[in-house]
């Protein structure tokens, strides 16, 4: 059994009382100790910033071109807090409860609250910063309520969220770099985590403009790389988001906890052709107003307009009626995937369903609707041509978050001392489904509020690490097996690109382990992995060289590793035989085709210790104890 | 209803930042009107790719037109023909059967080319660093409702911190200028009751590391308002304009 560290107590004072025990580094030493933060998305660059404002020094990579570009940017929605501004009975306890139900029992209890406890403060922080929150006339910040709650908590700048909350974490990390505080490395990739001791001391990066290769030492490792949501090839993120950051760490010993977690959001752009490159989120936030809807009749291809009201089917306002269009992503995701299964589905592919507005623009008249969504039907106008003040939306489901990530105790510290793992690409407070905007939530609180704390205490214990120690046997080693990797991808020249083994992979995976899967699918999944991973390394044909801006090699690089982590996602999934947010077992449904839990068998975190490419990994598992919450069936009737 | 198109691309091709470039034409047959213009290059590339071609490097990462990433001169217009749409944002249907379609890299001095169409940005983030943010530090702010901000200040403000930071303003510009991104953030930022106490120093110090980039002057062309993405305003460059006379005026360091 992994032991989570978490504090005793009160699950509300358990933060006060450990942020109080934890050991703190003296101010005047914190300038000895050094960190490397990898990843400048919302967790990367707040906990960037936060640690260089404490003194510690800082070295930042990330691969885009400025680390204002990361994946965080896209989102559109909101961001999560307790504030109550409302009065709508909003509370920390309720967000932490709303949180660990939508999650579906499966998250850690003390993390949650902690996250629930500490939103508040990053509205207060990003307000400060001068993040342009979208503010009613008399001058106060507006709500607006998201998928799975029922008051409105969730912040919005215009439907770019994402975007407004990572411009403030990037200027509060350009500050610091101002000040000499951060060095700041874009264009860098980590390809590999150096242990000295067991612990994370250091990292290979490679320079994506000229491919040279370096070893970086320091006094911890931080990793904020984010979700793997692109081992299925099509997803909403965007294109550069991979797993080698938590893999390679995975491969040095970290856990990886819960891959088989995957989110699968109701609202993308349905798919339209095999060249499809990702496909496009509409936000939640549509759901508020929108109204989703197929058809009464099979197979009916009629114009949207030219069916009348009584013949529509609003699906979920019939099954769900107490949460009507707003129940979690989970199940509006798999509700629309039964209708079209059942083939009441609508587009020319007959996998897309309806999300109208004609009720919600006669209620509230254009100009509303178009301050409320305006950028988001210019989106789809521009990408599908069709209006969508006139036409109902066709939407379906697509990959779009990864609850798993790798294991972390309370202090966010993986199993490797010193290898601290913040935002997505950690696993621990979303459980098995993640609630609208608590993402970007969670990224802030991880890297403003948590981590810069909890790495104190890890770092009091240790002495400042020596400028020779990068010199050390194990950073040639790694480096050398980095470079020997690169040399092996090139020197292949076989037949098949890069993209064509993703996109195999992708739909190996989506078929058998998306938003349904079954024992026997799971099994197939696990013939066809190894042997695509077999012909990827005989057959690939990566150009170029080493030495140079390169970037079919730095896909090539990540889909080898999807193609490994792949396996241990579908091993996962085929473990945990019972239905879980984001993980539906065919085997495990009530008679109503909700997912059904296992809590006697399967209420714990499933954590992977790596054996080998090709060998079942070691199952290493954290009990889930629910002290405040009792697990119940989720219900949104 | 999407049709195919056949179409011949112009591509400026060079292999890094000291190396001459050129154009080379390949032809793109087979375009479906549905696609991206990005995914037209990933097509392009493909065949490329399998014919043992090195692929035409270009930047770009969420492909739905907020990070910034991507751009190109295309047939002399930055990120293409259609208004307030980025290169990934840009669909095929936007062209003909038989057309060529030339593809530039953003030409500007402080923009050196990397490879084909990527070219190096930091220029950007330096003017950010020299005084883009609010001085406040993690856990040091009051509860967001402290102060009140009006409602058409708060919209004005996210108007101007629209901007992605393409780049496009600098590449339409004849003068190479960075004035409408320089503006769009000292505007959002002034905008704001909490940016204020720093306004005089950041106009200062941003419009100062700017002109340091190498980036050109203003002489009001308003290019740069046309070529944006996020259809950000000329409207701020005045603004900036205002507010660093008047910090000049007041002797701000
Ligand atoms: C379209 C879309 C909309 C969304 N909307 C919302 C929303 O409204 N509300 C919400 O709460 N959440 C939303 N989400 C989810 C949320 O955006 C993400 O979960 C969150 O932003 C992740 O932040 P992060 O800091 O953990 O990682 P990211 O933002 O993904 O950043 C990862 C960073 O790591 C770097 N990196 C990765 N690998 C390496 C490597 N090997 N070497 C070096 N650097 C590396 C990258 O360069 C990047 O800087 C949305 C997601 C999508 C896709
Ligand atoms: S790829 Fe992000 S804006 Fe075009």
């Amino acid at each position: 059994m992994l032991n989570a560290n978490i504090p005793e107590g009160p699950i509300e004072q358990k933060w006060q009382n450990h942020k109080f025990k934890l050991k703190l580094v003296n101010p005047a030493n914190k300038r000895k100790y050094h960190v490397i933060v990898v990843g400048t998305g919302l967790a990367g660059a707040s906990a960037a910033a936060t640690l260089a404002e404490l003194g510690y020094g800082v070295t930042s990579f990330c691969i885009q071109d400025s680390p204002r570009r990361a994946h965080s940017i896209s989102a559109q929605g909101g961001i999560n807090a307790a504030k109550n501004y409302p009065n709508d009975g909003d509370s920390i306890f309720r967000l932490f409860y709303d949180t660990v139900k939508g999650g579906d029992f499966r998250s850690r209890e003390a993390n949650v609250y902690r996250l629930a406890e500490v939103s508040n403060e990053i509205i207060d922080q990003c307000v400060a910063q001068g993040v342009p929150f979208a503010r009613e006339y008399g001058g106060y910040l507006d709500n607006r309520s998201f998928g799975g709650a029922q008051v409105a908590r969730t912040f919005y700048a215009r439907g770019q969220t994402g975007q407004q909350l990572l411009l403030g974490a990037y200027s509060a990390l350009m500050k610091e770099v101002s000040r000499g505080a951060i060095r700041l490395m874009p264009r860098s990739e980590l390809l590999d985590v150096v242990l000295l001791d067991g612990q994370a001391k250091g990292v290979v990066i490679r320079n994506l403009i000229d491919g040279t290769i370096t070893s970086y030492a320091a006094d911890a490792v931080v990793l904020a790389t984010g979700g793997y949501a692109n081992v299925f090839y099509l997803s909403t993120n965007a294109k550069a988001c991979n797993v080698v950051a938590t893999w390679r760490a995975h491969r040095k010993g970290a856990f990886f906890a819960n891959p088989c977690y995957t989110q699968i959001h109701p609202t993308c752009i349905p798919v339209h052709g095999d060249y499809q490159s990702k496909l496009t989120l509409m936000s939640e936030s549509l759901r508020n107003d929108g109204r989703v809807w197929v058809p009464k009749k099979k197979g009916d291809r009629r114009a949207p307009g030219a069916i009348p009201e009584d013949e529509r089917d609003y699906y979920l306002e019939r099954k769900y009626p107490s949460f009507g269009n707003l129940v979690p992503r989970d199940i509006a995701s798999r509700s629309a995937k039964e209708r079209c299964d059942q083939g009441y589905g609508v587009g020319s592919t007959g996998r897309a369903v309806y999300l109208d507005f004609a009720d919600a623009i006669e209620r509230l008249g254009r100009p509303v609707i178009e301050a409320r969504y305006g950028n988001l039907f210019d989106m789809y106008k521009k990408i599908v041509d069709v209006d969508p003040y006139r036409e109902s939306m066709q939407i379906y489901p697509a990959l779009h978050y990864t609850m798993g990530g790798l294991w972390v105790d309370y202090n966010l510290m993986s199993n490797v001392p010193g290898l601290f793992v913040i935002g997505e690409a950690n696993f621990s407070d979303h459980g098995a489904n993640r609630l609208g905007a608590s993402a970007l939530m969670q990224g802030l609180a991880d890297g403003y509020f948590i981590l810069p704390y909890t790495i104190g205490g890890y770092l009091a214990e240790q002495a400042p690490l020596e400028a020779s120690a990068v010199e050390s046997a194990a950073f040639g080693t790694a480096q050398k097996k980095v470079e020997a990797t690169i040399q092996k991808l090139l020197s292949i020249k076989g037949k098949r690109t890069v993209d064509d083994f993703h996109r195999e992979l992708g739909r190996l995976l989506w078929d058998k382990c998306g938003m349904a899967r079954s024992e026997a699918g799971l099994k197939e999944a696990l013939e066809e992995i190894p042997k695509i991973r077999k012909e990827y390394w005989e057959n690939v044909n990566v150009l170029g060289s080493e030495g140079e801006f390169n970037q079919v090699l730095e896909r090539a690089g990540r889909v080898a590793d999807f193609l490994e982590f792949a396996e241990t996602l579908v091993i996962d999934a085929l473990g945990r035989q019972e239905s879980c947010g984001g993980h539906f077992r065919e085997e495990s449904q009530t008679p109503e085709g909700e997912a059904l839990r296992d809590d006697e068998k399967y209420a714990y975190v499933a954590a992977w210790e790596f054996k080998g490419v090709g060998m079942k990994p070691k199952l290493h598992k954290e009990k889930l104890v629910f002290e405040t919450v009792t697990p119940s069936q989720r219900s949104y009737k | 209803m999407s049709k195919t198109i056949n179409l011949t691309l112009k591509v400026w091709r060079q292999a890094n930042s000291r190396s001459e470039g050129r154009f080379a034409t390949y032809p793109a047959p087979g375009i479906d009107t549905a696609m991206s213009f990005l995914e037209m290059l990933d097509v392009v590339n493909t065949t490329l790719e399998r014919m043992g071609k090195d692929p035409i490097a270009f930047d770009h990462d969420c492909r739905e037109g907020i990070c910034g990433a991507c751009g190109a001169v295309i047939n002399g217009q930055t990120h293409g023909p259609q208004q307030g749409t980025t290169l990934c944002q840009l669909h095929m249907r936007q062209f003909e059967d038989g057309q060529t379609i030339v593809i530039e890299p953003w030409r500007a001095a402080a923009f050196p080319i990397i490879k084909d169409l990527v070219v190096d940005r930091t220029a950007f983030d330096g003017i950010i660093k020299a005084g883009g943010y609010i001085s406040v530090k993690t856990g040091s702010a009051p509860d967001a409702h402290t102060i009140p901000v009006p409602k058409a200040n708060a919209d004005l403000a996210m108007d101007a911190a629209a901007c992605i930071g393409c780049g496009a303003c600098v590449a339409a510009c004849p003068n190479a200028s960075a004035m409408l991104f320089t503006a769009a953030k000292v505007s959002h930022l002034d905008l704001l009751p909490q940016g204020k106490a720093e306004g005089p120093r950041r106009v200062m110090s941003m419009v100062e590391q700017m002109d340091r980039a190498g980036f050109g002057n203003c002489s009001n062309e308003y290019e740069c308002e046309a070529a944006c993405p996020k259809e950000i305003s000329v409207s701020h460059i005045a603004r900036m304009n205002r507010a660093y006379r008047r910090a000049k005026f007041a002797g701000a360091p």
